[in-house]
């Protein structure tokens, strides 16, 4: 990497650590190649897929307010997680905003639903 | 809907504003600070900062193409001279620029 691009990426990131850039705003940083190839998506994603115009459909969800909070994943999170894991929390972070659905809400139902996948 | 006014024509020099508010922003990082051309108005649309946080984003603000340099932008480019990169901006992130 020249140096003038070195130096420029060691502000890009310095800005990130003093919390002036935010981790998901990562434009002119050094990436990688893209990937070209078309994905096969897995049924779960499809849902998430349709679960997002089923609610904004309904008015439950703007794309807006699905993006702000993909951007509020930690930063560890945010790059660990896969596209259609970033939407899913999101989705869940909106719901629970608008008050759609509750945590405890939630939490009951995760908890049935692993109940019932470890007796099958 | 109501609106904002449009500010710049197209041709027109305009800075984009060096700012790190909290909140989501739509303005990438690395184009705040630079100076670029009015490419065109793309219309008014409601302030996606506000409808991120569920409230109606009214007045609408004009929505630009903004145009800058690559070589002004990035220290190593090594492209041709005249090549661009055109960003869509909300105009309360612009001012005039020389």
């Amino acid at each position: 990497m020249p140096l003038a691009r070195r130096a420029a990426v060691a502000d890009n990131m310095a800005a990130e650590e003093s919390g002036m850039r935010q981790h998901h705003d990562m434009g002119g940083l050094p990436a990688g190649p893209v990937a070209r190839q078309e994905h096969d998506y897995a049924l779960w994603e499809k849902r998430v897929d349709a679960l997002m115009v089923l609610l904004a459909e309904r008015q439950l969800l703007r794309v807006d307010q699905l993006r702000r909070n993909i951007e509020a994943l930690a930063p560890d999170a945010y790059d660990k997680m896969s596209y259609y894991e970033r939407w899913i929390a999101a989705i869940t972070l909106t719901l629970l905003q608008r008050g759609v659905l509750t945590s405890d809400e939630l939490g009951r139902a995760m908890a049935e639903i692993e109940a019932r996948e470890a007796r099958q | 809907m109501s609106a904002v006014e449009p500010r710049f024509a197209p041709g027109a020099r305009v800075r984009v504003r060096r700012a790190d508010p909290p909140g989501h922003i739509r303005t990438p990082w690395y184009i705040r600070g630079q100076t670029g051309e009015i490419e065109r108005l793309c219309g008014a649309f409601p302030n996606p900062e506000e409808l991120a946080y569920n409230r109606p984003g009214l007045p609408a603000q004009p929505l630009y193409r903004v145009r800058f340099r690559q070589r002004e932008l990035w220290p190593d480019y090594a492209g041709p001279a005249a090549d661009t990169i055109e960003v869509e901006i909300y105009q309360h992130w612009l001012e005039p620029a020389r």
